[in-house]
C-alpha cells in the first residue's frame, strides 16, 4: 500500500528534486532559442515563458482533476472482469488536495512542473512560423487533457499501470522519469503542430534541394543541455521517488545513469557526424545529448551504469539518422529536432527498459499491495508492457493530439503569414526585436 | 491517404487492446500487439506519406 505520507526525509529530499525541474525546462527553451533564427528569439521565450504559465493555470483548472495520483478517486471501466482505471476522479480547481506535505500534494507540485515542460517541447518544432496565441491554445489542450489522460494511465494507477496486477503483464507499464508521458507526448504533438504549420519558407525548394537552416546562437543550445542535465537529474529522482516507490538511496544511480546515458549519446552523436560530415556538429551533438536524457529517463532506476552506455549510444544514433530521415525524405522541416530527440529516443528508451530494465524491489505504481520482484515470473513480459504504452501512445495520442490541434487550426490558423514569416516573428508578433543592437549599419564599412 | 492512415493508428490500437483482453498466453497476447503495432506503422507510414509537399508548393 502506498504511504499516504512519505517519511519526512524523502519528502524533503522529494521537494528539492522537484525544485530541479524547471532547469530542464530552461534549458530546453535556450536550445530553442539558439536552434532558431535571430530574428525569431525574443518571440521563441515569450512562447516559452506563456506556454509554461498556460499549462500550469490550464493543469490547475482540469488536468490534475483528470490526471489524479496512485490511489486517488478514478473512473473505472470493467473489461471482462478487471477493472481499467482510465481517468482521475478528482475535483476541479485542486479543491480537494491539501498542501501538507502528502504524497497528493508532492504529485501535483511535479506534474504542474512536468505539463509545462511537455509543452515546451512542441515549440522547437514550431519556431519562426508557429502564432503566439495559437500555441498557447495548442498548450492549452496539452495541459488541460492530452498530457493528463495519459499520464493518469501510467503515473496515476491507470490500466497501463495495472497491466502487471490485471493481466500479469510484468511490472505494467513503467516510465520512471517521463520518457513516455512527458518526452514522446512533447514530441508526438511537435510532430503534429509541424505536419500542420507545413515548413519554413525556403526551406525546400522545387529542385528537390533542402538547404539548412542553420540556429542563430551555439552557445545559447550548448548552455542550455549543460542546464537540462540538472533539470533531467531532478526529473529522474522525483520520478523514481513517487511512481515507483523508489527511495533515496536509490538516487545516486539514477543521476549517474542520467549523466552516462546522455555523455554516450551525445558522443556517439558528435563522433557519427565527424564520420559523415568531417567535423562533429554542435547542434546534432545537442540534439544527441537530449536523446539520451530522454531515452535514459525511461530506465535510469532499473538498470546498470553499463546498460545506460548502450541505452545512450544507441540514442544518439537514432536520433541523428531520425532528424536526417524526417527532414530530407519525409520532409518534415523540425528546427528543434524535437521530434526526434524527445519522440524517437523517448520510444526508443521505453523500449529499452523492457529490453535491459532489471526490476529488484516491488514497485509502487498502482494503489494496493505492489506487485513483489518476479511475482509474474522471471522474464513475464516488461517489454510486452512497455510494447503496449509505445503502441498507445502511437495509436491513441497521436491522432489525439494531431485531431485536437488541426480543429484549433481551422478555427484559429496557425501559421504566421507570409510577411510575417519574411519579417520575423520578433518584430511581427511582439514588436521588437531580440538584440536590437545586432544590426550591421552600412557607414560602418565605410572608409574614414 | 491521410485519412487512411489517421483511421490506421487507431485501429491498431484497438488490436492491442483486444490482444491485452481476449488472450492469456504470452505468445499469442505478444503476436496480437505486435501485429496491432504493425498496423501502426503502416498508418504512420502513410501519415508521413500524405504529408510530402507538393512540387508546386515548394519555394
Amino acid at each position: 500500500m502506498l504511504p499516504p505520507r512519505l517519511p519526512e526525509v524523502t519528502t524533503a529530499a522529494c521537494l528539492f528534486f522537484i525544485f530541479l525541474v524547471p532547469l530542464a525546462a530552461a534549458g530546453l527553451a535556450l536550445m530553442n532559442v539558439g536552434l532558431g533564427r535571430s530574428r525569431s528569439a525574443g518571440h521563441m521565450m515569450m512562447a516559452s515563458l506563456t506556454a509554461l504559465a498556460v499549462a500550469a493555470l490550464a493543469y490547475f483548472i482540469c488536468g490534475f482533476a483528470w490526471q489524479g495520483f496512485i490511489g486517488g478517486p478514478g473512473h473505472v471501466l470493467n473489461l471482462s472482469g478487471k477493472n481499467w482505471d482510465w481517468i482521475g476522479a478528482e475535483p476541479l480547481l485542486l479543491r480537494r488536495l491539501f498542501f501538507d506535505g502528502s504524497y497528493a500534494s508532492l504529485t501535483a507540485l511535479f506534474q504542474m512542473l512536468c505539463v509545462g515542460f511537455a509543452a515546451l517541447i512542441p515549440l522547437g518544432s514550431g519556431a519562426d512560423r508557429w502564432r503566439l496565441r495559437a500555441s498557447c491554445l495548442s498548450t492549452g489542450i496539452l495541459a488541460a487533457w492530452t498530457y493528463p489522460l495519459f499520464a493518469h494511465w501510467v503515473w496515476g494507477g491507470g490500466w497501463l499501470a495495472q497491466l502487471g496486477v490485471n493481466y500479469g503483464i510484468g511490472n505494467g507499464f513503467l516510465d520512471v522519469g517521463g520518457a513516455g508521458s512527458i518526452q514522446v507526448m512533447g514530441g508526438l504533438t511537435a510532430l503534429a503542430v509541424t505536419w500542420i504549420l507545413g515548413p519554413r519558407r525556403g526551406k525546400y525548394s522545387a529542385d528537390g534541394m533542402a538547404p539548412a537552416i542553420p540556429g542563430h546562437n551555439v552557445v545559447l543550445v550548448l548552455f542550455g543541455c549543460v542546464l537540462a542535465l540538472v533539470g533531467w537529474i531532478g526529473l529522474n529522482s522525483a520520478g523514481a521517488i513517487l511512481f515507483t516507490g523508489g527511495e533515496l538511496s536509490g538516487v545516486a544511480p539514477i543521476a549517474i545513469n542520467t549523466m552516462l546515458a546522455a555523455s554516450a549519446s551525445s558522443f556517439t552523436a558528435a563522433l557519427i557526424t565527424k564520420i559523415r560530415f568531417g567535423k562533429p556538429d554542435a547542434s546534432l551533438t545537442a540534439n544527441g545529448w537530449v536523446g539520451g536524457l530522454v531515452a535514459g529517463s525511461a530506465s535510469c532506476a532499473f538498470v546498470n551504469p553499463a546498460e545506460a552506455v548502450v541505452i545512450g549510444s544507441i540514442a544518439g544514433a537514432v536520433v541523428i539518422f531520425s532528424v536526417e530521415w524526417l527532414e530530407l525524405r519525409m520532409e518534415v522541416d523540425d528546427p528543434g529536432g524535437s521530434i526526434s530527440a524527445h519522440a524517437v529516443a523517448g520510444i526508443w528508451g521505453l523500449l529499452a527498459l523492457g529490453v535491459f530494465g532489471e526490476i529488484q524491489r516491488p514497485i509502487w505504481n498502482v494503489a494496493g499491495e505492489p506487485l513483489a520482484p518476479g511475482a509474474n515470473g522471471i522474464g513475464s513480459g516488461q517489454w510486452l508492457a512497455q510494447l503496449i504504452g509505445v503502441a498507445t501512445l502511437l495509436g491513441f495520442v497521436l491522432p489525439l493530439t494531431y485531431g485536437l490541434n488541426r480543429l484549433i487550426n481551422r478555427f484559429y490558423p496557425y501559421r504566421v503569414s507570409v510577411e510575417g514569416e519574411r519579417q520575423g516573428m520578433d518584430l511581427h508578433e511582439l514588436g521588437a526585436g531580440a538584440y536590437p543592437e545586432f544590426v550591421t549599419h552600412t557607414d560602418e564599412f565605410l572608409p574614414r | 491517404m491521410k485519412l487512411v492512415g489517421f483511421l490506421m493508428l487507431p485501429a491498431g490500437w484497438f488490436l492491442v487492446l483486444a490482444a491485452i483482453v481476449l488472450f492469456a498466453s504470452l505468445p499469442l497476447r505478444a503476436t496480437f500487439v505486435l501485429a496491432g503495432i504493425a498496423v501502426e506503422m503502416l498508418g504512420l507510414f502513410l501519415a508521413f506519406r500524405s504529408h510530402l509537399i507538393p512540387r508546386e508548393e515548394k519555394r
